[in-house]
């Protein structure tokens, strides 16, 4: 199984083939429905985005709040094709890596292949064994959103499907 | 007035319910988790087998890191069956609502409902809860708490059919609505049929289906015939656990009916995730 790395560079995109197994560490950002609308809404206003979008990792998720002694509750995926409406923007804007469930539309995988972007699957429903490979979580962005603001993320071995590769194949056909 | 009526407290109401809540989501169904490990061992494709293997692993840690199954613990939905001869002291329905708020903090469970649905500003709590009454005899209150997730909500569709759409036309709509659906609602799903009544009723005996056990069937052979059709033509389609593809498409389709009007033929496809949670208590 490959282990990744967040942020990606393209060279290590371009290695993974769709419906392959991966391992991810790094940094990932958390944003769903609420978040992208205001994110999409600063970048029409050509007013920066709360954190830096160029090369990094979106992980489609609205997590639990943490317990004691916890650095976050369950987060697993939500689905993705809610957030079609305003994943081009931001791969505009230098997001290089979605992670939800779920197909996208084909506009998303159009700029996926001309970014050479990718989108990840992680297993719906897994929200448990997804907060076990959540090593920091710290609030980014948009607080008053709740479990839908932007976390930055500290991932160690999450599981993931390549769900859209770069070349625009799809685990989903 | 008879002095034979059992009268029970409202707190005792929302304590139950909060404490189904957290069972409900964090600890899956025995039927559900044995019929995910006996897909496991029937699939082929090795990403299917570690799909379910790593949804089964998952019911693991939820259950014993008392963390919820999946981070949308849902929008409750409670179906109370209250005893004639049992007069409940306050308010009932605010106390079902007090019982969500209590589970949802203790849980540190997601709270995912808005107030206005276009306003979407966040409650805060997970209330309220969507409530079906029923009145059943005896002097017992029976609570059955079923949070749903959106993922598999989104995914779930009504159409008022024809009488000459027959049962043709009712195996169209099922299959559509499960292939529409593809990986969002986290399959294997169970899929929660309703037939007949009017277009609310079509859709509540849908929810009802879904609380079924897996591995049971409708009482009638015709209808039971029918389900287990329809389960292998899901089954064949190959969506798979997570959608990757696969034998497991779905644990279970289960169908409820109800007389109806000479004019309609109303069918509901109600369809839940690989967890499909409930729990029940009775007080």
């Amino acid at each position: 199984m490959t282990t990744i790395t967040s942020p990606l560079t393209d060279e290590s995109i371009r290695k993974l083939v769709a419906g392959e197994l991966v391992l991810l560490n790094g940094i990932v950002y958390t944003g769903r429905d609420a978040a992208h609308k205001r994110m999409v809404e600063l970048l029409d206003a050509g007013i920066a985005l709360p954190f830096d979008a160029d090369s990094q990792t979106i992980y489609y998720t609205g997590p639990c709040p943490a317990p004691p002694g916890r650095v976050i509750g369950s987060a697993g995926p939500t689905t993705s094709l809610r957030m079609d409406a305003y994943s081009l923007p931001l791969i505009e804007a230098g997001l290089k890596v979605m992670i939800g469930k779920g197909s996208r539309n084909e506009a998303v995988v159009d700029a996926i292949k001309e970014y050479c972007g990718l989108y990840l699957s992680a297993i719906g429903g897994a929200g448990a064994l997804m907060a076990q490979c959540i090593i920091e979580a710290v609030v980014v962005a948009f607080d008053d959103l709740g479990p839908e603001a932007v976390y930055k993320l500290k991932v160690r071995e999450m599981p993931l499907v390549v769900a859209i590769d770069y070349k625009g194949n799809s685990v989903y056909n | 007035m008879s002095t034979n009526i059992r009268v029970i407290r409202s707190e005792h109401i929302a304590e139950t319910i909060a404490k189904l809540c957290i069972e409900a989501n964090m600890d899956i169904s025995q039927d559900i988790y044995d019929a995910l490990s006996q897909a496991a061992a029937k699939e082929t494709s090795q990403l299917a087998r570690t799909v379910l293997d790593m949804l089964l692993e998952n019911a693991k840690i939820a259950a014993q890191e008392r963390l919820p199954i999946c981070q949308d613990t849902g929008m409750v939905v409670v179906f109370v069956n209250i005893g004639t001869e049992l007069h409940v002291q306050g308010n009932i329905g605010e106390a079902i609502n007090e019982g969500v708020r209590m589970g949802y903090g203790a849980g540190y469970m997601r709270n995912s409902i808005v107030g206005d649905p276009i306003e979407r500003v966040n409650t805060g709590d997970n209330t309220p809860c969507v409530i079906y009454y029923d009145f059943v005899s005896g002097d017992k209150l029976e609570i059955i708490v079923a949070p749903k997730g959106f993922g598999s909500e989104n995914m779930s569709a009504i159409r008022m059919l024809s009488p000459s759409d027959g049962l043709d036309g009712m195996e169209r709509f099922i299959l559509e609505t499960v292939r529409n659906a593809g990986a969002n609602p986290c399959p294997p799903v169970i899929v929660g049929v309703g037939v007949g009544g009017t277009m609310d009723k079509a859709a509540v005996l849908s929810k009802q289906a879904l609380l079924r056990k897996i591995g049971t069937s409708h009482p009638e052979p015709f209808w039971a015939n029918f389900e287990s059709r329809l389960l292998i033509l899901v089954n064949d389609m190959g969506i798979g656990p997570a959608g990757f593809g696969g034998k497991t498409t779905s644990l279970g389709v289960h169908i409820n009916t109800y007389p109806t009007h000479i004019a309609g033929l109303p069918v509901a496809v109600n369809i839940g995730c690989h967890a499909t949670r409930h729990k029940s208590a009775v007080i």
